[in-house]
């Protein structure tokens, strides 16, 4: 009699256990989609990756954004350029906006021109500065989402971001970049679908759906893929435009901390500096505690 | 030189103060490795103080400049990006130190008789400091700074008749503002940290005072003297000893510091959030607003404690007594040892669940309280900190129970090993 109350128990604590387990997934599930993993293939010591990505910055990304915690000159003096260089290849000299800002002089920061009105109205919202923008969503997040636009007819800039669904930014590098289109594959079970997903190397997105709260006759879950894939190509092969988006974020990571390089070559000497003098210290303490007993 | 020395003796008790406060000053031969952490604790205050006068130098604090000036701090002002980083870690460094430093204190009951007030003005400075934090971590002006400072004041609104007044007055304003910046301001660079000077001196010539408890927790003072010496049998002069003893601890300390400073200021976001690099904006609120993993645990309890009566008052009230009732440990702990060493399971079971409870309080305050699903209506993490909160108080509650009918062994006359 015993041994079956046991297993009626012990079957019990599992079921719970298992229930509770499942419950805690799907909501997890709730909080939103999985993303593929973006890793960008950056290197900060790469200066000429750098100087594409200061360029590319300044093409596409100054007219709305702008940095404004970031110096010219200091692009140019850790990026192995010329000051004149730098105020002949990246400063633009346009027409004065109400209150944009343009300049010609390398010692400003990379103010943008566009008038702050101007942007509300066109975009809704003002365009983010972005000197410290990769220090709030990292450089896997940006190197995604640069690369997560598609066409999509119902938004008002026809554009749709996978990563950053109805961002009001339009793709501002779709010439270069090509034009996207959002693919939809379902699979009724999760193995397969995670198996599929984990293939993928464009930017995607996985997320069970059907599994209706409450409602009786619950429909089966299945599982969603969305696939940015390329539709018509820009100028620049896929290849190169994900080394030109690379290159932007690599960019934007060593504008959101200039000095980083230099923080890990000085700590390098400090740690070394401190292992010393920690011996001597030590050595210090052993010889004056030998008269403690 | 000695001429000197006695001409200022003869005007100032110079040297009598340096042999009462530390040179002759008679400690245990005994302390082990959590002994460290008192004068860790006062290194970092010094390091708060200096890298703090130096960032002073550049910060405004000014709603519309001060986000910009920290970045004009670790762009434009040379070395100042290091400044910046020792500042914002030795926040947290501290909160580590003095952590365990309030920890060591529990182990070896150096709280009890007659340190009490000892530990009083060590919970004052605690309470200071957590003041000191919280005022500080406005100043960036990012999103957390503002939304943390907004979240907390606004608790102050919950207390029944003159909260939302009382929270009005906080701030000076009806939200943060400007205004708020600046009384925070002249609080973090100020009034509080001389406040804190105030009370580490107190802290310091209480212990001086009344002595060192060790992981003994025998009485050295009051031992016979080493005929020899004449100084306590068990007991050494601070100086040479401890003071070469405490610089092996502080340059192993400045080791651990530089790693962080310099290789992971941001500490996968626990010391330096991502959301505090997007200026403060009074129309956004973020989506998860956490506090710093020093105040987390008692965020934790905030939000496990369900409002009654359509008020938060219950939640902050807990969270309060939380913070205050350190100060009623030399009164309810009714151990007939004060160490560790000598105390039975009744002691050193409780202390460890407290530990884990702290430490699991700590990292749930860090979440969403959605992050760990839902259990039927209930969210999990909810739950757990209700379970721990509960715990949290169970601790303070039957320690003059469990303490009382802990089996202990006798203290030794002598300091062992």
């Amino acid at each position: 009699m015993q041994p079956r109350i046991f297993r009626t128990i012990a079957a019990g604590l599992v079921s719970t256990a298992l229930s509770a387990a499942l419950f805690a997934s799907v909501a997890h599930a709730a909080e939103g989609p999985e993303m593929t993993e973006q890793r960008p293939p950056i290197d900060r010591h790469d200066v000429a990756s750098l100087q594409r990505g200061a360029k590319l910055f300044v093409n596409y990304c100054v007219g709305c954004h702008g940095a404004q915690h970031m110096r010219y000159n200091r692009i140019a003096a850790d990026l192995a350029l010329t000051e004149k260089q730098v105020a002949d290849n990246l400063i633009f000299r346009g027409t004065l906006a109400k209150d944009g800002y343009v300049t010609d002089k390398v010692g400003e920061t990379m103010k943008t021109a566009m008038d702050r009105a101007d942007a509300k109205e066109a975009f809704g919202v003002i365009p983010p500065d972005l000197s410290v923008e990769a220090r709030v969503r990292g450089t896997e997040w940006l190197y995604a989402y640069l690369r997560g636009y598609y066409r999509d007819d119902k938004t008002a800039t026809g554009w749709n971001n996978l990563v950053f669904p109805n961002v009001a930014m339009p793709n501002v590098l779709w010439e270069i970049g090509g034009q996207n289109k959002l693919t939809v594959h379902e699979f009724p079970n999760k193995e397969q679908a995670i198996s599929e997903f984990v293939a993928i190397h464009r930017v995607a997105s996985l997320e069970s759906s059907g599994h209706a709260e409450g409602g009786e006759g619950k429909a089966e879950p299945k599982y969603v893929i969305r696939v940015v894939e390329p539709d018509t190509p820009g100028t620049m092969t896929a290849q190169d435009y994900d080394i030109a988006v690379a290159d932007i974020v690599n960019y934007l990571d060593y504008m959101a901390e200039p000095a980083k390089g230099e923080r890990i070559q000085v700590g390098i000497k400090v740690l070394i500096f401190l292992a010393l003098l920690f011996v001597l210290a030590y050595w210090t303490k052993r010889e004056y505690w030998k008269d403690v007993h | 030189m000695s001429k000197l020395l006695t001409w200022i003796d003869d005007r100032f008790p110079l040297t009598k103060l340096w042999e009462e406060q530390w040179g002759k000053y008679v400690a245990p031969k005994n302390f082990n490795f959590w002994y460290y952490f008192g004068s860790l604790a006062a290194f970092v205050l010094v390091i708060q103080i200096v890298s703090g006068i130096f960032l002073t130098m550049n910060y405004k604090p000014d709603a519309t400049k001060a986000f910009e000036s920290v970045e004009y701090i670790m762009r434009d002002v040379p070395w100042g990006w290091l400044i910046r980083y020792i500042h914002s870690t030795g926040a947290s460094a501290f909160f580590i130190v003095v952590y365990l430093h309030m920890f060591r204190g529990l182990l070896y009951g150096s709280y009890r008789k007659p340190r009490e007030l000892l530990w009083i003005f060590g919970v004052l400075i605690y309470l200071c400091l957590m003041g000191e934090a919280f005022m500080g971590y406005l100043l960036p002006w990012g999103q957390m700074s503002y939304w943390g400072a907004q979240v907390i004041i606004n608790l102050f609104s919950a207390i029944p008749y003159v909260g939302k007044d009382l929270a009005v007055w906080i701030r000076g304003d009806y939200v943060i503002s400007d205004v708020t910046l600046n009384r925070f301001f002249a609080f973090h660079v100020i009034a509080l940290p001389l406040v804190l000077i105030g009370l580490v001196v107190a802290h310091l010539m209480a212990l001086h005072e009344v002595g060192s408890n060790n992981p003994d927790g025998v009485d050295v003072k009051h031992q016979p003297k080493d005929p020899r010496t004449g100084i306590p049998l068990d007991g050494i002069y601070s100086h040479p000893y401890y003071s070469i003893k405490d610089i092996v601890g502080v340059i192993f300390f400045l080791f651990i510091f530089s790693i962080v400073v310099f290789f992971l200021p941001e500490m996968g976001g626990y010391f330096l959030e991502a959301n505090n690099f997007i200026p403060a904006n009074s129309l956004k609120t973020p989506a998860h607003i956490a506090p710093v993993w020093y105040f987390t645990p008692y965020y934790s309890i905030l939000r496990a404690v369900p409002p009654m009566f359509d008020s938060q008052f219950p939640g902050v009230a807990c969270m309060g007594i939380a913070v205050l009732a350190f100060f009623a440990l030399p009164w309810i702990d009714k151990g007939a040892v004060k160490s560790i060493r000598y105390r039975g399971w009744w002691f050193k079971i409780p202390l460890a669940i407290f530990v884990v409870t702290f430490v699991i309080l700590g990292w749930l305050g860090t979440m969403p309280t959605d992050a760990l699903g839902k259990l039927g209506d209930l969210e999990i993490a909810t739950l757990l900190a209700r379970i721990f909160t509960i715990l949290y108080f169970l601790w303070f509650l039957l320690m003059p129970w469990y303490t009382k009918r802990d089996k202990t062994k006798p203290e030794p006359e002598r300091v062992t090993g």
